[in-house]
């Protein structure tokens, strides 16, 4: 008895920390674990990104606001930008096709379960380091966009982030303010930013690598990938997209590094490099960018509708092919951010061509979309709220997308509030509602618990009143000529009032999240878990085994006879393989 | 009066009472419940009134999302609206953005109509019937394809056409000015007229003006949004652009590409006037600067001599320095801004500007003065004041 139990003990104080509490998730290579580490990062840079964002609008509520200093208001808005889309959906997008493919291609893991776990790590601590610049007084400041050669400093000019020697730093900031050829970013900011997202790209590319090989390889017998669910596919153009733009964002920012320490000067007219090389390398990076934001929320809104309608996906052919399409398209169109920097009318009708084309594809998906509640039998649950919300507001904002597409007008508008309205009705009514469809829809498989639903419909109508409040006022005062990322304005000039809305709007989108936080506590906290493997009477794989998955997911590798291999099972009279051909 | 203003529903209710209303009638009296904080409701309804009679329901929920818009453009009098356009080119992008408007109001009624309709016929329902198993269809899918290919190419064409249209004045041009874009102003010069200034663009009205863009800095966007679209100011790239305004005024321009710390104060001042009134500016410009009339501005010239000089030009009084620092002050008087309208100019701001620019604009190149007396400052405002 005695010997027994110094036994025991002794093996427990041998036991590896990796088995503890805290060290097995630091050690896992588990994709379920690692998605839910993504999913919980991601949304705590969104908690970040979104005070950031309320920062931004308590400025912006009055004229002439003093707040925020103009130094702390560029830091935020940039901040509030690449936080949102480098460390919240991009993260959260890996974080759910991390958990939901294996399991909706009937895998037992990613197919490279360590590179999976290095991306992880990539992000963390490389969000991590773009965060902290708050604490050196000098987060990244001049837009997530970082055009030169506003970005640009030399050698000879920048800070020494050692010295503490008030002259030196004076003496820097003085010969910065006199125009010192191509000085105009002498702090850490821009090297805060040049290294963080450098790990992120890493990250991506990673992820992107071990998504496509998980998908084009481990797919379970007979699942062929013109049966593969949606949610996947996307996943699979995302990942695609990933591994070819994010190496333009590299490129860019390595010159930019360069131009900084090593004395080149490829973004400096004046020494024979031009500031517009910035801007097509940063773009053909950006635009397919703005897919890999929205792309996943595609393919979780074809998942959704089919299920809460009870019926397949309308058109399952266009909508994947159409997301191919979307995803070649989107290299084609970078400079259609790019109309006001007086390229050639026939470049610029290039462009404009080939954005009219990749619209095309998009409103096919909306058509689908609605579509597929053609003849259903519609269940109103919260996530099913949030997927019809988001076909309503990511239609506006595809719609005054086409107005920024029209040449004419967007040297109207472009870099105008009404560009901030189109990006937002696209990532907030798109990204974000899609997201929420998503969290809502797939919360049990990952937890074993399901959300509160009238907690879950507040919250969706907080976010409906919210967004349009925050957002459609921005439509007119862009048009009524309010440029962008001005930390202030000039009263009486027609933006007082629409500026005040939209600032109430933001924090009616504040309330609708911490609806959701109090949700999330009280379903983790306080709920049992006693989710049923298949809670919404659903079609694909991974609600075919318990809630959450047991480790390597299936007992046995199911075999796909069509789309929607539960249907089959549920429905052996009418199955949905003698349908397909 | 306060109800009437206070309860935009209340003229809901009174269409549901009594039936006579018109589509189009509720969209007015909405409208002006929603706007009646922006502007006044006369400006809705005279808006509105050639709608009236002849509008269908569906045209009039169109006319809704249309008229808000206008509306709300029209009325705040000194916004500087692309909706409100004073030159051809702006008209033209104007028009241009009404037809987007229009196609794509329809566009969202009828597929948000679609929507709801669905959501409403076919919810579930306990004796409703089973969810019918149909996977699309692909004549269908074929039609709703096509149907935006042929919008969005017409919109194509709409844009393709109205470019080139735009791309190349159709008269010659008759003026030529080189813009400077700098942080955070903008410098003027008139190569022929040889006039060097700030903050104000003088141009004659229904004269195309050709604008050449310049920066040795960052990048800036050189835009009067009710004179015509923006035009980015590239280091190394000499962008140039035409302007025609063909209503006399006064238009706010703005600069609309992210410059640094004080983008937000990089406004100017566009001011249309009567070919006449431009030559007579011209001449009062071509004039070196006037001399000080009265102790106080000749104790401001002294001032000026030790502490501006470095970085301000006044033609006139000191020819050998030419630096370009700051702003060209020779006929400062007559502005009615400063520094990028980061205020107005009147005697008070100016005081308060040289005293200490770094609190009204921090992180621009104007140091604070700080070590000047009360009536130095007097002095020498005194003196830039006279210069007209």
């Amino acid at each position: 008895m005695a010997i027994g139990s110094v036994a025991t003990r002794g093996r427990v104080a041998r036991r590896s920390w990796k088995q503890s509490a805290v060290g097995s998730w630091i050690t896992t290579v588990d994709h379920k674990r690692i998605g839910i580490m993504y999913m919980y990062t991601a949304f705590v840079f969104f908690l970040f990104g979104g005070i950031e964002a309320l920062l931004v609008r308590t400025q912006l509520a009055t004229p002439n606001n003093k707040f925020l200093s103009p130094e702390a208001y560029d830091q935020v808005f940039t901040m509030h930008a690449t936080t949102m889309i480098f460390l919240f959906v991009m993260p959260m997008w890996t974080g759910f096709g991390n958990y939901l493919v294996p399991l909706m291609i009937g895998a037992r893991d990613m197919a490279f379960p360590r590179i999976n776990q290095l991306g992880y790590w990539l992000f963390a601590f490389g969000g991590l380091l773009l965060t902290v610049s708050f604490l050196f007084g000098a987060a990244p400041n001049a837009g997530w966009f970082s055009y030169a050669p506003l970005t640009e400093a030399t050698s000879a000019c920048l800070q020494n982030p050692l010295a503490t020697d008030q002259a030196a730093t004076l003496q820097a900031a003085t010969q910065a303010a006199q125009g010192l050829q191509g000085c105009f970013s002498p702090g850490l900011n821009m090297d805060f930013w040049i290294a963080g997202i450098n790990l992120l790209g890493i990250s991506s590319i990673t992820g992107g690598i071990n998504f496509i090989v998980t998908i084009l390889r481990m797919r379970a017998p007979g699942l062929t990938i013109n049966r593969m669910p949606l949610f996947s596919w996307m996943i699979m153009v995302m990942s695609f997209l990933l591994v070819f733009a994010m190496p333009s964002l590299t490129v860019a920012s390595f010159l930019l590094l360069f131009d900084r320490h090593l004395g080149t000067h490829f973004y400096q007219a004046g020494a024979g490099g031009d500031p517009l090389l910035w801007q097509h390398l940063f773009w053909s990076f950006g635009h397919p960018e703005v897919y890999i934001l929205i792309l996943p929320a595609f393919g979780m809104i074809s998942e959704i509708l089919p299920v809460f309608s009870g019926k397949p996906i309308f058109g399952y052919t266009f909508v994947a092919w159409s997301g191919v399409a979307i995803g070649f398209l989107s290299f084609t169109v970078w400079a259609h951010h790019m109309f006001a920097v007086g390229l050639p009318p026939i470049a610029q009708a290039f462009f404009a061509s080939s954005t009219t084309l990749i619209a095309i594809p998009t409103a096919v998906k909306i058509f689908n979309w609605v579509g597929t509640l053609y003849g259903g039998h519609i269940r109103f649950t919260a996530s099913m709220l949030f997927a019809l919300g988001f076909i309503v507001m990511f239609l506006i904002g595809g719609l005054n997308g086409v107005a920024v597409a029209v040449v004419p007008v967007d040297y109207q508008l472009t870099d105008t509030y009404f560009v901030v309205s189109h990006i937002h009705y696209v990532l907030f009514g798109g990204a974000v509602m899609g997201l929420f469809a998503g969290m809502f829809y797939w919360f049990p498989k990952f937890s074993g618990r399901m959300l509160d639903e009238t907690l879950g419909k507040i919250q969706f109508w907080l976010f409906i009143i919210g967004l349009n409040l925050a957002f459609f006022p921005m439509h007119i005062m862009g048009l009524l000529g309010m440029p962008r990322r001005q930390y202030t304005y000039a009263p009486n000039l027609g933006w007082d009032q629409l500026n005040l809305i939209s600032t109430i709007g933001a924090f009616i989108l504040g309330v609708g999240v911490i609806v959701f936080i109090v949700n999330g506590i009280k379903t983790l906290g306080f709920m049992r878990a006693d989710a049923p493997g298949d809670p919404w009477d659903a079609f694909t794989l991974e609600w075919a085994t318990t809630s959450p998955p047991p480790a390597e997911n299936f007992a046995t590798i199911p075999v796909e006879r069509s789309r929607r291999t539960l249907w089959d099972i549920k429905h052996p009279e009418d199955p949905e393989w003698r349908r397909e051909h | 009066m306060g109800i009437a203003r206070s309860l935009p529903f209340l003229y809901a209710v009174g269409w549901f009472h009594s039936r006579r209303y018109t589509a189009a009638l509720i969209a007015v009296r909405l409208i002006r419940a929603l706007t009646v904080h922006f502007c006044s409701a006369q400006e809705v309804e005279d808006l509105l009134m050639p709608f009236r009679s002849r509008l269908t329901r569906w045209g009039a929920i169109s006319v809704v999302a249309l008229a808000v818009a206008g509306l709300l453009a029209g009325c705040g009098e000194n916004s500087p609206s692309t909706l409100d356009p004073a030159g051809p080119i702006a008209d033209k992008e104007a028009g241009l953005f009404w037809l987007i408007l229009v196609v794509a109001t329809v566009v969202f009624v009828a597929v948000t109509g679609a929507l709801i309709y669905m959501m409403i016929r076919f919810r579930a329902r306990p004796d409703g019937p089973p969810a019918r198993q149909i996977g699309g269809k692909q004549s269908l899918e074929i039609f709703l394809a096509a149907v935006p290919t042929v919008v969005l190419f017409i919109v194509l064409f709409a844009t393709i056409s109205t470019m080139f249209a735009l791309a190349q004045p159709s008269d010659p041009k008759t003026l030529t000015v080189k813009v400077i874009g700098h942080q955070w102003w903008w410098e003027f010069q008139y190569p022929t007229q040889k006039i060097v200034t700030a903050d104000e663009l003088y141009i004659p009205v229904n004269t195309t003006v050709h604008i050449e863009l310049y920066s040795d800095n960052v990048i800036h966007s050189f835009w009067v949004p009710q004179l015509g679209g923006k035009t980015d100011v590239i280091p190394g790239h000499n962008n140039t652009m035409w302007l025609k305004a063909t209503t006399p005024g006064d238009y706010r321009g703005l600069c609309t590409e992210f410059c640094g710390t004080q983008h937000a104060h990089m406004d100017f001042l566009v001011r249309a006037v009567s070919g006449a009134t431009f030559q007579s500016w011209v001449n009062q410009s071509q004039r070196t600067a006037a001399a000080p009339t009265t102790p106080a501005q000749t104790q401001g010239q002294k001032l000026f001599m030790r502490s501006c000089i470095g970085c301000h030009l006044i033609n006139g009084v000191d020819q050998a320095s030419k630096s370009q620092v700051g702003p060209n002050l020779t006929h400062f008087g007559s502005r009615t801004l400063i520094a990028g309208w980061v205020v107005d100019n009147n005697s008070a701001n100016l005081k308060a500007w040289i005293h200490d620019a770094q609190a009204i604009k921090p992180g621009s190149d104007m140091p604070a003065f700080t070590n000047l007396s009360d009536s130095d400052l007097d002095a020498l405002v005194a003196y830039l004041q006279s210069l007209q």
